[in-house]
């Protein structure tokens, strides 16, 4: 027989803490992990924006360097947003534990955290909150699901707050409509009050304060960078698609997120709006200009406190009212939607000066659009291609067998469903959507939303993307899908090497690099290559 | 009776056992769930494994090549290996199946001619492992890959193409990140 150790012999210097059902609470300390965590927000890029306490620290380190009254900064901030946010004070109440929520979670399904489900990472907040502001919390204390604040207790809320894409999976399932990611959101909120940021989150942020965009780019090279596009595509194609910038009396601004701009295969989708608004200038006359100033759909700041959100937003309206254009157009990106789409308009609006979008080719009125003044690009697409204004030939999508990927705030945080499958089924002949609780509302994040996106937790990075990864693994060996489309930036950084890990074979692009690669432009030479220079498939036999 | 059609007849019993140790590797509260979920998109880690199980057992009673036995063995390892596990923690699940049978087999495996089979079919299981350690390596050099091509790498690679940016051989693909 074998001489092996039995499992408990072998495993008994393992150390392997495992939690269990009812007390949770006595978990700690909690083991903060490479792979999971991220690095810390660099003290410059706090410095740049006013965030409080920067210096150079590791959430490895033993001593996190705080401010000496960090318990009362954060009692009297958590007491701050309660009073401010309604809905942040109904959260924290009126959770019955019913567990609908629980199995919900990415990453408790890809981790096997149980901290991960998300009542329990609303229970951190919740567990303070019962302490600080509730008398049965006082009294009862811990059999009441209360606890004082404490270092250890700080530690898990740093871990397990970053480890929530904000992405709200989990508030389509629960009774009440709550919303774990607004507790996420208010939780970073409380820690950046005393210097508690990563760096993949304080650095856009303070680059995007500086320059206008994520990367901290400065005018000309975003410019550059565009006219980069435009040799390619004319090599291409063989027609000039040059954009106009800050265009003043323009009809429509266009912004997008900067990643679109500087980073593959985003890139391709950028080239896709060159040449769409190229065609529509041509055919239509469309007056659209770019800004370079206003060169960041995205906002980090979503995802550091409401007041950053709204600083870093500013910038839209403030562009388009230089510019005097009647609306704004929106590129392919997600938490940029949420943003538009639930606080914008409350934070930098009403935007009087602008005009109901209306589409000046179709005359389409979007009325959905009233009172943001901004209109998706998929919705703008889709009403070019319902109103049969664009000249396509789907066939030279024909090597690509794809499905979509309905990324977290365009779908979640704004019910974009049909358009985007809309145009793909217009613009390609192979489309597969995934398994029906895998997309649409019930979507699964890609696992690296909400400044999730670094390096360093790529371990974290994988688990939670994986339920999104075997949902593509099961269209890909079915149906040999061979590309995933998505509608965001940060999915379009953040799938390629989610499937290079799980789904080996299957390739990222923006639907508006399809829509492109579709598009017969006026007085094209015959297409031989698609955007991304490989050869097209009619023409390999 | 002897061993190997005994391990054909108690497939589904010792199958599901070893499912449980597997799961068992987990927090308690995690169980429940891989356990009880049957839908395969909301319950990946379960159902993978699961399906996996299966099919490796039917390798290993039947016998199997090594391409086989990585296919089944890949999907439940390269989940692992971003799992909270350390390196034996991963793999060692492949070694507890002989408890499991031994267990479920106890009285058989008394008789001095299961021998034969048994040595035959640890041997099997020994492999089986290594291939593990393969995988699991695959997995974790597949994911320092993935850190040292982070999405600042690609946006320099981006930069290098359109002809503004030479990117220095030694240039950090970390830097600035502290
Ligand atoms: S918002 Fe998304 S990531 Fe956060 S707890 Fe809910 S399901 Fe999980
Ligand atoms: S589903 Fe809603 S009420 Fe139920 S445990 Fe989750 S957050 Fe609480």
């Amino acid at each position: 027989m074998s001489d092996l150790p039995n499992r408990e012999a072998f495993f008994s210097n393992i150390d392997h803490s495992i939690p269990t059902a009812k007390d949770w609470m006595d978990t700690l300390p909690v083991d903060i992990r490479k792979g999971i965590a991220c690095y810390a927000g660099n003290p410059k890029s706090l410095e740049y924006v006013g965030l409080p306490n920067p210096r150079t620290w590791s959430c490895f380190d033993e001593d996190w360097q705080l401010p000496e009254n960090w318990q009362q900064i954060l009692h009297e901030g958590f007491k701050e947003r309660l009073e401010k946010f309604r809905s942040f004070k109904v959260f924290m109440d009126i959770c019955v534990r019913c567990g609908a929520c629980a199995d919900k979670c990415h990453f408790f399904i890809g981790t096997g955290d149980p901290k991960n489900m998300p009542v329990l990472r609303a229970e951190l907040l919740r567990s303070v909150y019962r302490n600080d502001f509730t008398r049965v919390g006082k009294l009862l204390g811990k059999i009441g699901g209360a606890r004082p604040m404490s270092l250890e207790v700080l530690r898990e809320w740093w871990y397990y707050l970053f480890q929530c894409t904000e992405c709200r999976r989990c508030s389509v399932f629960c009774p009440y409509g709550i919303d774990t990611a607004e507790i996420t959101i208010m939780g970073r909120e409380l820690l950046n009050l005393i210097g508690l940021n990563i760096d993949w989150i304080a650095t856009p942020v303070a680059n995007c304060y500086r320059t206008g965009n994520h990367l901290g780019i400065q005018p000309h090279a975003f410019k550059d960078m565009l006219e980069f596009f435009v040799e390619d595509i004319e090599d291409i194609t063989g027609v000039n698609c040059m954009p106009q910038f800050q265009k003043k009396g323009a009809d429509i601004l266009f912004i997008t997120p900067s990643g679109d701009v500087f980073a593959d295969p985003g890139t391709y989708t950028c080239m896709g709006y060159l040449m769409l608004f190229q065609f529509l200038k041509e055919k239509y006359g469309l007056d659209i200009t770019w800004s370079t100033y206003a060169s960041e759909g995205g906002n980090f700041g979503f995802f550091t406190s409401h007041e950053m959100m709204k600083r870093l937003n500013a910038k839209m309206y403030a562009e388009a009212k230089r510019l005097g254009v009647k609306w704004i157009l929106g590129g392919e990106c997600g938490h940029m939607w949420r943003v538009i789409n639930q606080y914008m308009d409350t934070m930098n609006g009403p935007a009087d000066f602008l005009e109901v979008p209306v589409n000046p080719i179709t005359g389409t009125r979007f009325e959905n659009a009233r009172s943001t003044k901004m209109v998706h690009i998929t919705e703008f697409t889709a009403d070019l291609i319902q109103h049969n204004k664009l000249d396509l030939d789907p066939s030279r999508n024909d090597h690509l067998k794809v499905t979509f990927h309905d990324s977290c705030n365009p779908s979640r945080g704004m019910g974009l469903f049909e358009e985007p499958r809309y145009v793909i089924r217009n613009v390609c002949n192979h489309f597969y959507d995934m398994p029906r609780n895998t997309i649409r509302e019930s979507t699964f994040c890609c696992g690296s939303g909400a400044g999730l996106n670094a390096g360093e937790d790529m371990e974290l990075r994988m688990a939670g993307g994986l339920p999104r990864a075997n949902a593509v693994k099961t269209v890909h060996e079915q149906h040999g899908v061979n590309t995933l489309a998505c509608i965001c930036a940060i999915d379009r950084a953040a799938l390629p090497p989610l499937m290079e890990y799980w789904v080996p074979g299957v390739e990222v692009t923006g639907v508006h690099e399809m829509v492109a690669n579709a598009l017969n432009l006026p007085g094209q030479n015959e297409r031989e290559t698609d955007l991304r220079g490989e050869e097209l498939p009619q023409l390999e036999e | 009776m002897g061993l190997d059609k005994l391990l054909r007849k108690k497939k589904a019993t010792i199958v599901r056992r070893w499912f449980d140790v597997v799961v068992d590797t987990y927090p308690v509260d995690t169980r429940r769930f891989l356990k009880s979920q049957q839908d395969p998109f909301a319950n990946p880690v379960g159902r993978t494994t699961m399906t996996g199980l299966k099919h490796l057992y039917d390798g290993i009673v039947e016998g199997m090549d090594r391409e086989t036995a990585a296919t089944h063995l890949d999907p439940i390892i390269r989940i692992r290996a971003v799992q909270d596990f350390t390196p034996a923690m991963a793999v060692a699940f492949v070694l507890d199946l002989k408890n499991v049978v031994k267990s479920v087999c106890n009285e058989e495996l008394q008789r001095g001619d299961a021998l034969p089979e048994w040595l035959r079919f640890e041997h099997r299981v020994d492999a089986l492992a290594l291939t593990g350690f393969d995988i699991y390596m695959s997995c974790r050099e597949k994911i320092f890959q993935l850190k040292a091509d982070n999405e600042r790498t690609r946006v320099m690679q981006t930069f290098a193409r359109a002809g503004l940016l030479k990117i220095e051989p030694e240039a950090d693909a970390n830097s600035g990140a502290k």
